[in-house]
């Protein structure tokens, strides 16, 4: 069932739209704050290219002394950290030209995803089949390459296909016949090899050698999940919507 | 299954005296269901339930308190005949909803309402799936077997002599019992548990 889509009609039938944005994370918030609220908000930071260090200032102090529009990043941050929280249309708009910052942000988190948290996840792994045999030490070494093969391939054809084309329409330049609905139509599903390792750690992998590891092992699979799901979602609901728009608005000049 | 002019009895177990009377007002329009009765919890009026010997029992899962959620069948005990529905507007957890028969959601239209109820009706008579409902029987083993060699569902189906449509639900069943999706996870399934040899799928 669609969670999400159903609290969004409840929250709509019960009038309680204004107590949900009252849930919502604030420009005139101090950032600490919203960090000490949800923790996993330190994730957003470095792909945005803040620091720590930012004493008492509010998100968008701490916005504008890094150049960053602050609007994206509370957008995301109650992506991040609100189950029913999906950004109007209006406000997608609002974002206009700082759909660079958007592109860049999803770079950053693509770099974290394989060379941070996939590499670790390797590693692990490496380390929890050590005292398997032999063949399946090997065959989970095959499915995770598989799986990051997978994802290098994704995210290759988007910083190499759809980004380059949105930066293009930005310039003006509407040259070649591709369009973001291309995107939207093709954009893949990565979550179920992913989905699978969990399962085929936490059920068949037998041998209860080194439990403490493999927990720590799914604990990063869950959260890179949790995480990746963060990043679709943006990308499904956010930056397509938003060039899209981009695409009248440039197309017609 | 019953005739064109029998109609299901219904029971509501909804405490929000709206929505019980606007589901009781969807349900009334169509003539082949009857609610005999809107009750605001569940806890005083088992026995009045059980007398009432309803076909569906459609309950708001917030109204059964959280220990007792995933173990419906011990407090309708007497009710093995009647198909559990819930019916959500807040969140409930995914393993208590496994409970019900179906879910019906607070925006559902009247037809899907009406459709999800006679769901429930027939996902309550679907004889069961065996003793070991987790575990995979032969056939699937060998399905399994299979798929984790690259083969595709038109050559499992030629192998085995079954249809591709049959192939097709031994899939599904294989993924809902392990859990897991991808063919090469499969593959490291069946590696795992020793079904095939390593060097049969490279």
């Amino acid at each position: 069932m669609n969670k999400l889509g159903s609290e969004l009609n409840i929250s709509n039938i019960c009038g309680k739209n204004n107590t949900m944005n009252s849930h919502l994370f604030s420009a005139d918030m101090k950032l600490a704050d919203v960090i000490h609220a949800d923790y996993s908000l330190l994730l957003l930071l470095h792909r945005f290219g803040l620091n720590l260090g930012f004493g008492d200032k509010t998100v968008r102090e701490v916005c504008e002394a890094n150049h960053v529009s602050c609007p994206l990043f509370l957008m995301i941050c109650n992506v991040y950290s609100n189950e029913a929280y999906l950004p109007m249309d209006k406000e997608i708009e609002r974002i206009g030209t700082d759909v660079d910052q958007l592109i860049a942000y999803l770079k950053n988190s693509h770099d974290y995803y394989l060379n941070s948290r996939m590499f670790v996840i390797e590693e692990q792994l490496k380390e929890i089949s050590g005292n398997c045999e032999e063949h399946h030490k090997k065959i989970l070494h095959l499915f995770f390459n598989e799986y990051k093969n997978e994802v290098i391939k994704h995210f290759a054809y988007e910083e190499d296909t759809v980004f380059p084309y949105i930066s293009g329409i930005m310039h003006g330049d509407r040259s070649g016949n591709y369009e973001i609905e291309e995107f939207k139509e093709n954009h893949s599903n990565i979550d179920d090899k992913l989905n699978d390792l969990k399962n085929i750690i936490m059920k068949y992998l037998q041998g209860d050698a080194l439990s403490e590891m493999r927990i720590r092992v799914l604990f990063g699979i869950f959260s890179l999940e949790e995480d990746l799901s963060k990043h679709s979602l943006i990308e499904d609901k956010i930056l397509i919507p938003l060039v899209k728009k981009l695409e009248q608005q440039y197309g017609k000049q | 299954m019953a005739s064109n002019n029998k109609s299901y009895r219904i029971v509501i177990i909804e405490p929000s005296m709206i929505i019980s009377t606007g589901l009781r007002k969807l349900i009334e329009g169509r003539h082949d269901f009857e609610v005999v009765a809107s009750l605001a919890d569940c806890y005083h009026c088992v026995e009045k339930i059980n007398h009432l010997a309803p076909d569906i029992i459609i309950i708001n899962p917030s109204t059964v308190e959280p220990k007792r959620r995933q173990h419906l069948e011990e407090l309708f005990e007497g009710m093995k005949s009647a198909a559990l529905v819930a019916l959500v507007y807040q969140y409930i957890e995914p393993e208590a909803l496994k409970q019900y028969h179906t879910v019906i959601d607070i925006s559902d239209d009247a037809d899907k309402i009406a459709q999800k109820l006679l769901q429930s009706i027939d996902a309550l008579n679907a004889p069961a799936d065996g003793a070991d409902k987790n575990e995979l029987s032969e056939r699937e083993k060998e399905i399994l077997v299979s798929l984790a060699k690259g083969k595709i569902n038109k050559e499992i189906a030629d192998q085995h002599h079954i249809s591709v449509h049959t192939v097709i639900t031994h899939r599904k069943n294989i993924i809902r019992k392990t859990g897991i999706k991808s063919v090469s996870g499969l593959t490291v399934y069946a590696i795992l548990n020793n079904l095939i040899d390593i060097n049969e799928v490279e």
